[in-house]
């Protein structure tokens, strides 16, 4: 019967098949990924989640300066299952971004940004600018103290552009102030525009990957070598290899996903931040304005950079470079080789050092520069004394350092030889 | 990953760190139902002068083992069905005239400050000449609201001593008793208690309910996984 009705849709639609075929039963992957091939599929877990919960927090949530935040505390309280829905989309917001900034430590890893796929790459990082796009004006709505000043102050970036800056800003906002106008345009963009790119990108990336076949921790070509009976030696079906695999993967998830939102929703007053829940108030600027943790790396670039003409651009047009530059990662990285498995030390080290500035850049954002205290010395170099911010500042210029001097340090590296087949156990 | 992990654990205790009065662990339990409804009682009597709950109605307060009847009898001063949210007469144009500022509504205040704010503010009123309502708070200095509670706690005074020029230290805080209150500190610690432990239950009423839930959860996940895993065991078997 099931493969009567199969028959009678592929006569119809063989479109079907030869897509799915295409896209999952034969499409080969190699067969050595590992951990950090979890988080592509994870993403697109993430992103269905996100849409599903969104559509019923839309039934119930009102974009009105005088009605969102009543609404907001309306789904947790009133509305039956409101308060699992709403926990939902706010843990998979901050869950969007851990597995995306993961999938992309993946590729710094293993090269994945490296030719052929140098489209897969920027595809993804138009994703990433659009997802941080899709935070910034969602994080508007729930219309609290760290909404509406969060707001104020990344509109606020925009009106430092020299020239066009102040109109940009008015035009972002459609007031003078972060309003009810903006709250309405904030909420369009957030539930039906962006949406709209994100899915559109996400087909887009999948498709480009799927033309140039994926990479593999040892970035080699798994299909290189095939056996006498014309089979891949290294490569399997991703169906139903992978998606049994990546189901495992996405239990986990799911459990690490459900003890946030069961146990700790806030996460500390890292996921929802306890000033979001005083309602907005335009005449009462919070003491401490803190973006949210996905954010603040490039809040802490956009702090250290001191200002120049009493204009805040400086910072401004380094934390745009600082997101920008990974545009530019597949022709700075000059490597022979893919993988970190056969780079040589200056790469690995730079990486890591990558790593432990984004982090603490990271940290630094979410407080305020008083954090470390103040030197306890006076030097005339010294614009200012607190400690977090001179910290920030050689954290950002290792960030930039880090792609600016890629070119030479990945030429100068010690590469190992790449094996014939991937590496297997 | 150490350091990573490192700067993790590290930031809470940079903002424990943080300046100004110590706050003391609330030692509240939202799933003490008599505790609950001792904070409701308290919080009608003493605190809706002034401060509504606007997100939460009384019908709610039934999640914490009231009866409609009892609700309609005690609790309700100003409302005429359960359904209503619980909001106050009082307007906040003339609020603000009064004490400087419209007393904030309180339905999700102990998500914002946090329960041991709470528990440690309205413990640490004193006895202020200087300011417009004669009292000031240790945790809140110069804070718009008068003691409520005062009644109870009776009325103390509060001696601040600054270490003294060229010595490292903290600031040491010394209460003293002006009047008895009618109940005693021990009694007082616990009203507040309630009342804050009332305050978390209404600041997020389903809070009492997601943690079982999410065990039950987790505990389908967890069969989830062993079966998902066996699955791709089974299938990766060929894979060679």
């Amino acid at each position: 019967m099931a493969i009567a009705v199969w028959k009678w849709i592929d006569t119809r639609f063989p479109t079907l098949g030869s897509e799915w075929r295409k896209h999952a039963s034969e499409y080969y992957a190699p067969k050595n990924f590992n951990f950090w091939y979890f988080f592509g599929s994870l993403a697109l877990l993430v992103l269905g989640i996100q849409i599903l919960s969104g559509i019923f927090l839309t039934m119930n949530y009102k974009p009105d300066a005088n009605l969102a935040f009543g609404s907001v505390e309306y789904i947790m309280r009133d509305v039956p299952g409101g308060w699992i829905i709403r926990y939902i989309h706010s843990t998979g917001a901050s869950a969007f971004f851990i597995v995306v900034y993961l999938h992309m430590f993946r590729a710094l890893l293993y090269g994945s940004h490296k030719e052929p796929r140098e489209l897969v790459w920027i595809f993804g990082v138009l994703i990433y600018l659009t997802l941080m796009g899709e935070a910034f004006f969602g994080y508007l709505l729930p219309w609290g103290q760290m909404s509406y000043w969060g707001a104020q102050v990344i509109v606020n970036l925009f009106g430092t552009i020299p020239f066009i800056g102040p109109d940009l800003a008015l035009w972002i906002r459609g007031d003078y102030v972060v309003s009810d106008a903006t709250l309405n345009r904030f909420f369009a963009l957030h539930v039906i525009a962006l949406p709209l790119v994100l899915l559109g990108l996400v087909v887009a990336h999948l498709l480009a990957l799927h033309d140039v076949g994926s990479n593999n921790p040892d970035g080699i070509d798994a299909k290189k070598m095939k056996a006498s009976d014309g089979r891949y030696l290294d490569a399997i079906p991703f169906h139903p290899y992978y998606t049994v695999k990546d189901l495992v993967g996405s239990v986990v998830f799911i459990a690490i996903f459900c003890f946030v939102m069961f146990f700790v929703p806030e996460m500390g007053g890292y996921f929802l931040e306890y000033n979001n829940f005083i309602p907005a108030d335009p005449l009462k600027t919070p003491p401490h304005i803190a973006p949210v943790w996905y954010f603040t790396p490039y809040y802490s670039i956009l702090r250290a950079v001191p200002p120049l003409f009493h204009s805040q651009f400086p910072g401004v047009l380094a934390m745009g470079v600082a997101v920008l530059i990974l545009f530019f990662l597949p022709w700075l990285d000059r490597a022979p080789v893919k993988s970190i498995r056969y780079r040589g030390p200056l790469y690995k080290g730079w990486l890591a050092a990558f790593v432990v500035v984004f982090l603490i850049l990271g940290y630094l954002g979410t407080e305020p520069t008083t954090v470390w205290g103040q030197f306890g010395f006076d030097a005339f170099f010294l614009d200012t004394k607190e400690r977090a911010t001179w910290v920030a500042r050689l954290c950002s210029i290792v960030y930039f350092l880090f792609f600016f001097l890629m070119p030479w340090y990945t030429v100068r590296d010690k590469v190992k030889p790449l094996p014939e087949r991937v590496v297997w156990h | 990953m150490k350091i990573v992990l490192a700067v993790v654990l590290a930031a809470p205790l940079a903002v424990l760190a943080a300046e100004g009065y110590r706050l003391d662990r609330s030692p509240h339990d939202p799933r003490d139902l008599v505790s609950l409804q001792s904070g409701a009682r308290t919080y009608m009597n003493y605190c809706l002068g002034c401060h509504s709950l606007q997100f939460m109605r009384y019908e709610g307060l039934k999640e914490i083992g009231l009866s409609e009847a009892q609700i309609k009898d005690n609790l309700m001063f100003t409302a005429e069905k359960v359904g209503e949210p619980i909001k106050i007469a009082f307007n906040a144009k003339e609020a603000k005239s009064w004490f400087g500022v419209a007393p904030p509504d309180l339905s999700v205040v102990a998500r914002s400050r946090g329960a041991d704010w709470l528990y440690t503010y309205l413990r640490s009123f004193y006895r202020d000449p200087k300011t417009v309502t004669g009292w000031n708070n240790a945790v809140f200095p110069n804070v718009g609201m008068p003691h409520a509670l005062w009644t109870l706690q009776g009325q103390r005074a509060l001696e601040v001593v600054e270490p003294k020029e060229g010595h490292e230290g903290p600031v040491q805080y010394k209460w003293s008793e002006v009047s008895k209150g009618t109940q005693t500190a021990a009694e007082y610690d616990a009203t507040v208690r309630d009342l804050v432990n009332f305050l978390v239950y209404v600041g997020e009423p389903s809070g009492v309910d997601r943690r079982p839930i999410g065990i039950v959860v987790l505990f389908a996940l967890v069969v989830l996984f062993v079966l998902t895993y066996l699955l791709k065991k089974e299938y990766w078997r060929d894979v060679k």
